[in-house]
C-alpha cells in the first residue's frame, strides 16, 4: 500500500520525536505476501521477489522492495512483471497462509489497544491513548510492536505515529521498510506541504490531474488555494475535505470493527468467456462463497448485486433489492442468474464476473417473513451443514453438482 | 394475408391515404386504451406505435407488443379509408390535450396531420406494414358484470408477486367451472382468492389459465367503465386469453408453469376468531408502522375485547395503540409485515375484518363481513403469513 511519490528518500531525517500528542499509529506489513513466503526461502532474500498468480491473466499481489527497484508494483498485471523484471522469482501465493500471518499481527494489536481499526490484512490503525499509562509513549508503543511483529511473525512492519489518522499513514508509507516516522503536531504542516498531492486521502488520478491543471502539484498548494477556487474545481465535498486535509486536519476517529456494509467475492476468467453456461457456473461458485461468508459473518442481506467486467473493461452492475432478506446460496444464485439473463448478452466476452450482497443486516435481529411454501427443514439448514463440513474437511469438502470437478471448464481465479 | 412484395408496397400506398373527423373525447378515450400497454423500450421501433384503420363509419386503433394487443372501435366520419402506423405515447399525449372540438386527422406525404379547432400537428408515420399481426380474439366463453370483475381482480392481484425470477408467481390463477370463476394469486407471502359468478355460454365449460396479474388488473380497471365483460378463452387459442367490452378487446399471452397447490394452504379450523373495525385497523397500522423500519414486524395481541398494537423494539422508536375487537377464543400475539397486513385490509374491502387464527406461525385468514354479528364468507379470503420473531 505504498504511494511511489511519498517513499523514503536517501538520507532522510524524521521530523523530532515529540509524540506527546501523536497517538494514533499506522502500522504497515512491508511487502506482506512477498515477506511472508520469505519465511520459509531464506535463500531467496535480497533477491527480486514477486508473488502473484492464476496464469498470465494474473496480477502481482506483492514484490519484494528489490523487486520494486526494477518497476514492479502490486496490481500490475503478471505478464507486464515478467517482460520488466524476467530475472525476477515468480511465486504463487499459498492460499491461506497470509490470513493466519495476519491474525497473528491483528492479535498482537489487539494486545496492545482494543482500539484496532484493520484496513486489510497487512495494515491496520491503533489508538493508544489509553495505553499510555500501562506501555509508555506512542513511539516506544511503536517500537514494542514492530519488535514483536519480527519476533512472532517473521516479517518486518513499518509504523507511523501522528495526530491524525491520514498524516499516520503517509508517515509509516515515508518510512517503509522496516522503519517508525513520528511526526509531531507542530511538525504536520512541514511534513504534508512539501508533498505531491496525490499523497492526499481520495487524490486519484483523475483528481490529480484536476490538480495538475491547476497548477496545484503540493499539498502546500492545496492549502494556500482559496477554498472557493477548489470547490469549484472538485466540487463542494472533495473540494472541502482537501482543503481540510491539507491543513492537517482530520477528525476521523480509530473505529474498531467496521460492519460490513457488503459482501462479495469476484473472479477473472483465466481467459475471455463467451459461453452462458461457464458464466453461470461461476456465478453459482461465487453465490456460495457469499452464502457461506454471509452465514459465517451472522450477516443477512436485502440486495445481490452482479458485476460483469467484459473483455474490453468496460464493466456494468445489476442489482436487486428482495423483499426479504437471505443469507442461502441458491436465493442468492436464483437473482444472479436472473439479473445475468435479464442483461441478454449474446456470445459477448467477458473477463470476469462478481457477486455482492448488501444492505446486509445481523441475522440474529432480522425479523423472518415466513413463506407458505417454507419447508421445516430448507436451503438453508442443508448449507449450514455444508458449512459445518467444510470448517472441518476443506471448502470443496461439499460442492454442488454443477460445480464439481471433470468437466473441462477453465478455472479463474478468485 | 400473403402477398408479394408487389402488390404490397401497391397495397400501402393505397392504405396510406387516409382521411376522417372524429370527437376529440372519443378520439383520447381511445388512444389512451390502445397506447395502454405499449412498451417504454420497444424491442422493434415500430411496436412503439399504434396502428389507426378507418373504414367507411368507423375508425379502429389497435397495439401489439407480442404479449398484450388492444383494440377499439369507435364511430367516426371517414371520407378516406385507410391505414397508418404514428407513435403511441405522442398521439395520447396530444389526444389528450387537444380542445374539446371536432378532430380531423389525415395523411399528408410521409406525415399525419392532426388538426383540432385552431392547432394543428404533424407526425411521422411508422411502416404500417412492419407492424405485427395482431393475434385473433379466442372464442368468448362467457361473460360477467364489469364492475363485479374490476373488484374481484382487484382482490386479488394484490397478493402476486412482482419478482420476475419467479414468474408463475406473477400470475393470476383463473378457475372455471361451469357459473362460477375463482381467481387466486400469491408471491409465497400472503394469498388472495376471490369466487364469483359470471354466465358462461356453456354450462358445462372447465378451463383454467395464468394471467399476468399486471396486465389482467390493467384490462379489468379499463373496461370497468362499460356494462359486461366478454372473456374469450377457447381451448383452440391455445395460451391466449381475450377481454372484450364496449368496443374494446385485449387479449394477453398466458404465462407457463404450474401455480402452486393453494388450497390446502386454506385452514379448515381456527382457534381464535376476531372482528375488527377495518378501517380503525388500518389507521392505527399505519401509525404504528411509522417506527417499524424496512422489515419489522407490527406485533398484534387479540385479548378479548381489543387488539393491541406494537412496533419497534430495543433503543429503536417504540409505537402501541390499542383498538376495539370482538375476539371469540385463545388469546394470541402475532406479527405482520405491516404493508401485507394493510394489503389485507383494505382488499377485504367490507366494514369489519375477520381475522382467523390457528398458531402465531400460522398463517391468518382475513376475511370482510357488513357487521361483527354477520356470518363469515368464503366469497374473498386474505391468507397472510406472519413473521417470525427472534428473542
Amino acid at each position: 500500500m505504498s504511494r511511489s511519490q511519498v517513499r523514503r528518500p536517501a538520507g532522510f531525517v524524521g521530523f523530532g520525536d515529540d509524540d506527546s500528542s501523536c497517538p494514533i499509529l499506522h502500522v504497515d506489513m512491508d511487502a506482506f505476501y512477498a515477506s511472508v513466503e520469505l519465511r520459509t526461502r531464506p535463500e531467496l532474500i535480497g533477491q527480486p521477489v514477486i508473488v502473484g498468480g492464476g496464469g498470465g491473466r494474473g496480477v502481482v499481489l506483492s514484490a519484494t522492495y528489490e523487486a520494486r527497484a526494477l518497476g514492479i508494483h502490486s496490481a500490475m498485471p503478471i505478464a507486464r512483471a515478467h517482460r520488466l523484471a524476467p530475472q525476477a522469482i515468480f511465486i504463487e501465493p499459498t492460499h491461506g497462509l497470509y490470513s493466519e500471518v495476519s491474525a497473528g499481527v491483528m492479535e498482537i494489536f489487539e494486545s496492545i489497544t482494543p482500539i484496532v481499526e484493520p484496513l486489510s490484512l497487512d495494515e491496520a490503525f491503533l489508538d493508544v491513548s489509553g495505553a499510555l499509562r500501562r506501555l509508555g509513549t506512542p513511539t516506544s508503543i511503536a517500537h514494542l510492536i514492530r519488535a514483536r511483529v519480527v519476533a512472532e511473525q517473521g516479517i518486518t512492519c513499518s509504523v507511523g505515529v501522528a495526530s491524525t489518522k491520514f498524516v499516520a499513514k503517509l508517515a509509516s508509507t515515508r518510512s517503509k521498510p522496516d522503519g517508525l516516522l513520528v511526526i509531531p503536531i507542530d511538525k504536520v504542516l512541514a511534513f504534508l506541504h512539501p508533498l505531491p498531492v496525490g499523497a492526499l486521502w481520495g487524490v486519484g488520478e483523475r483528481t490529480e490531474e484536476s490538480l495538475h491543471r491547476l497548477g496545484l502539484r503540493t499539498v502546500g498548494d492545496i492549502a494556500h488555494t482559496p477554498l472557493d477556487t477548489m470547490k469549484r474545481a472538485l466540487g463542494e465535498a472533495a473540494g472541502v475535505q482537501l482543503h481540510e486535509l491539507s491543513w492537517g486536519r482530520d477528525n476521523r476517529s480509530v473505529t474498531p470493527h467496521q460492519p460490513d456494509k457488503s459482501i462479495g467475492n469476484e473472479s477473472t476468467f483465466n481467459q475471455d468467456v463467451d459461453d452462458p453456461e461457464v458464466i453461470l457456473r461461476h456465478l453459482m461458485r461465487l453465490s456460495d462463497q457469499v452464502a457461506g461468508r454471509m452465514r459465517n459473518a451472522g450477516h443477512v442481506g436485502r440486495t445481490i448485486s452482479i458485476k460483469i467486467r467484459f473483455a474490453d473493461f468496460s464493466t456494468i452492475t445489476r442489482s436487486r433489492t428482495m423483499q426479504v432478506p437471505t443469507d442461502t446460496a441458491k436465493e442468492i444464485f436464483d437473482v444472479a442468474r436472473g439479473l445475468y439473463e435479464a442483461l441478454g448478452l449474446q456470445r459477448v466476452r467477458i473477463r470476469l464476473v462478481g457477486v455482492r450482497m448488501e444492505g446486509l443486516e445481523d441475522a440474529s435481529e432480522a425479523p423472518h417473513q415466513m413463506t407458505f411454501d417454507e419447508p421445516a427443514h430448507g436451503h438453508r439448514d442443508a448449507e449450514v451443514a455444508i458449512d459445518a463440513l467444510r470448517s472441518r474437511f476443506g471448502a470443496t469438502a461439499v460442492q454442488p453438482g454443477r460445480l464439481t470437478p471433470g468437466k473441462t471448464e477453465q478455472k479463474g481465479q478468485e | 394475408m400473403d402477398l408479394s412484395p408487389d402488390t404490397l408496397t401497391l397495397h400501402s400506398l393505397l392504405e396510406d391515404r387516409l382521411k376522417f373527423r372524429v370527437e376529440r373525447d372519443v378520439l383520447a378515450e381511445a388512444v389512451a386504451w390502445a397506447a395502454r400497454t405499449l412498451p417504454t423500450r420497444p424491442s422493434l421501433p415500430v411496436l412503439a406505435g399504434v396502428v389507426l384503420d378507418a373504414t367507411s363509419g368507423s375508425l379502429q386503433l389497435s397495439s401489439f407488443d407480442y404479449e398484450v394487443s388492444a383494440r377499439v372501435d369507435v364511430s367516426a366520419d371517414v371520407d378516406e379509408p385507410g391505414r397508418v402506423l404514428v407513435s403511441g405515447r405522442l398521439l395520447a399525449d396530444i389526444a389528450r390535450s387537444l380542445p374539446a372540438q371536432p378532430v380531423v386527422m389525415q395523411t399528408d406525404g410521409t406525415r399525419v396531420s392532426i388538426t383540432c379547432g385552431r392547432s394543428t400537428f404533424a407526425l411521422p408515420t411508422l411502416p404500417v406494414e412492419d407492424y405485427p399481426q395482431l393475434p385473433a380474439m379466442p372464442g368468448v366463453a362467457g361473460s360477467v358484470p364489469s364492475d363485479v370483475f374490476a373488484a374481484a381482480v382487484a382482490q386479488v392481484a394484490i397478493a402476486a408477486g412482482r419478482d420476475d425470477t419467479l414468474p408463475t408467481l406473477t400470475g393470476v390463477r383463473m378457475e372455471i367451472d361451469g357459473s362460477t370463476i375463482v381467481l387466486a394469486a400469491t408471491d409465497r407471502y400472503r394469498l388472495a382468492v376471490r369466487e364469483f359468478s359470471w354466465t358462461p355460454t356453456s354450462s358445462s365449460i372447465s378451463a383454467t389459465a395464468l394471467v399476468p396479474a399486471k396486465t389482467l388488473s390493467d384490462a379489468a380497471k379499463s373496461l370497468a367503465g362499460g356494462d359486461s365483460v366478454f372473456i374469450a378463452l377457447t381451448p383452440d387459442a391455445a395460451g391466449l386469453i381475450g377481454f372484450e367490452g364496449e368496443g374494446r378487446r385485449s387479449t394477453t399471452r398466458l404465462l407457463d408453469g404450474e401455480f402452486p397447490k393453494y388450497r390446502s394452504l386454506l385452514p379448515n379450523e381456527s382457534s381464535t376468531v376476531a372482528s375488527v373495525d377495518t378501517q380503525a385497523l388500518i389507521d392505527a397500522v399505519k401509525r404504528v408502522a411509522l417506527v417499524a423500519e424496512r422489515n419489522t414486524p407490527v406485533r398484534l395481541t387479540f385479548d378479548g375485547s381489543e387488539v393491541s398494537l406494537r412496533a419497534g423494539a430495543g433503543d429503536d422508536a417504540q409505537a402501541s395503540e390499542v383498538v376495539e375487537s370482538v375476539t371469540e377464543g385463545d388469546v394470541i400475539e402475532i406479527a405482520f409485515n405491516p404493508g401485507y397486513l394493510i394489503d389485507g385490509l383494505v382488499a377485504v374491502n367490507s366494514p369489519i375484518a375477520r381475522f382467523s387464527f390457528t398458531q402465531s406461525t400460522r398463517p391468518a385468514v382475513i376475511t370482510g363481513v357488513s357487521e361483527v354479528s354477520a356470518a363469515s364468507s368464503d366469497a374473498y379470503r386474505y391468507l397472510l403469513m406472519p413473521v417470525r420473531l427472534t428473542g
